[in-house]
């Protein structure tokens, strides 16, 4: 995989297949942290590291104890096992050495588990044949992507404040829509879609 | 404990809990799979088999799982249920199993299976969670197949790939596009919600 290819999966998996926006993953804790710029930041580096991680994590696991064994088809539970162990580590390892770190991302960490971006990612991984270089660059820029769309939304949720909608759509149906409009605006990335062979191999039927 | 009936576990599931309509649960899955209503019946029917299941089997074991680790043990047990399911999918509807690719073994990870087994299933003995299972299962399907229905009625004219509407109709596309997913469904739940708020009032 030269450079360019490399390029264009990070820059695809920020923008054109945005985990939130256009793949549908990790919508609840995106609904549910994006409240303040500064927790969705926190949650966004949190899920950053995690995903990075697992991604390295799960890839090695599946090249190296399923595949020589034939258990490929136990790669589900292989894998979440692996995330949620390495969620309950990180998070062991952060108390103990980067309190401050902790204090910030503390709550945040044990929501990851069932972050379904994070476990997403790893069976993509899997899916789309990726060596380990790319399996970590593809979970470290989608989880960048997620950062992102997190950040944006927090900016325009924080401005909802002083919006007055009809009564039924207050709270989460305002969420969506505002989720949909924003949506609509990473379509209109999806025109810089190059055409590289395994960037966009997840269509919905 | 009160003993409940059926009606009273359909009610709850259907419509005064309903996970997805009420409770916000599992949105990543109903955003994703209500591109067709055949998606939605699929996905719905994997996720109630999947429920069923788990909460059966943890509300048999739950006096022996131990509080620390609850949580990872039903993580592990929802995921043995999930890869069954799964690769039986795959062997018998490969259709079903291409359409919904990665969103079935994300059945793992919706939060509705979690918070049954968490919510329900670890208070609750086996017949009642799997009453429990079944409901929520079908309010999940419910709701998956109210958006669908919107999205792709309106968005293609057709409905469970048959077109309904001629082929004179052009479609909005924008329905069958995530950012009518969004939209579809914030204003499904406003509509439950405003509903439900002047049912109150009377």
């Amino acid at each position: 995989m030269s450079i360019t290819e490399l390029l264009l999966l990070c820059f695809s998996a920020i923008l054109a297949e945005n985990f939130i926006f256009v793949k549908f993953m990790g919508v609840c804790p995106f609904l549910g942290v994006s409240g303040s710029i500064d927790t969705a930041l926190s949650m966004g580096m949190a899920v950053t590291f995690v995903m990075s991680v697992a991604s390295a994590a799960t890839w090695t696991v599946y090249n190296y104890v399923l595949i020589p064994f034939k258990l490929e088809y136990l790669e589900t539970i292989a894998f979440i096992i692996i995330i949620a162990s390495l969620v309950q580590l990180i998070e062991m390892f952060m108390k103990k050495s980067f309190p401050p770190l902790y204090k910030a991302l503390g709550i945040y960490l044990p929501l990851i588990t069932t972050n379904c971006a994070v476990l997403g990612v790893a069976l993509l991984n899997v899916q789309n044949n990726y060596n380990l270089l790319e399996s970590v660059m593809y979970g470290f820029f989608a989880a960048l992507g997620f950062t992102f769309a997190l950040f944006v939304f927090a900016g325009v949720r924080q401005r909802l404040v002083l919006a007055t909608p009809p009564k039924a759509f207050e709270g989460v149906p305002l969420s969506l829509v505002t989720a949909g409009l924003i949506a609509m605006a990473f379509s209109g990335f999806q025109g810089i879609n190059l055409g590289g062979t395994g960037l966009f191999p997840f269509t919905l039927g | 404990m009160k003993r409940r009936g059926i009606a009273w576990f359909a009610k709850e599931g259907l419509l005064k809990n309903n996970p997805v309509l009420v409770q916000l649960l599992g949105l990543c899955s109903v955003l994703a799979v209500s591109t067709t209503m055949t998606n939605a019946l699929g996905m719905g029917a994997a996720a109630t088999v999947v429920l069923i299941c788990s909460n059966l089997l943890i509300s048999l074991l739950r006096r022996l799982i131990p509080e620390q680790v609850r949580i990872a043990a039903y993580i592990v047990v929802i995921s043995g249920f999930v890869t069954a399911v799964q690769l039986i999918i795959k062997a018998y509807l490969p259709a079903i199993d291409k359409s919904l690719g990665i969103f079935i073994p994300l059945i793992v990870v919706n939060c509705i299976v979690l918070a049954r087994a968490e919510a329900f299933a670890s208070k609750n003995g086996p017949v009642a969670s799997i009453l429990d299972g079944v409901f929520m299962g079908l309010g999940y399907t419910a709701a998956l197949l109210c958006v669908s229905f919107i999205r792709e009625f309106f968005g293609s004219g057709s409905l469970f790939g048959i077109k309904v509407l001629g082929e004179s109709y052009p479609g909005i596309l924008m329905l069958t596009m995530p950012a009518g997913a969004f939209l579809c469904l914030a204003c499904v739940v406003a509509a439950v919600r405003y509903f439900s708020a002047r049912k109150g009032d009377k």
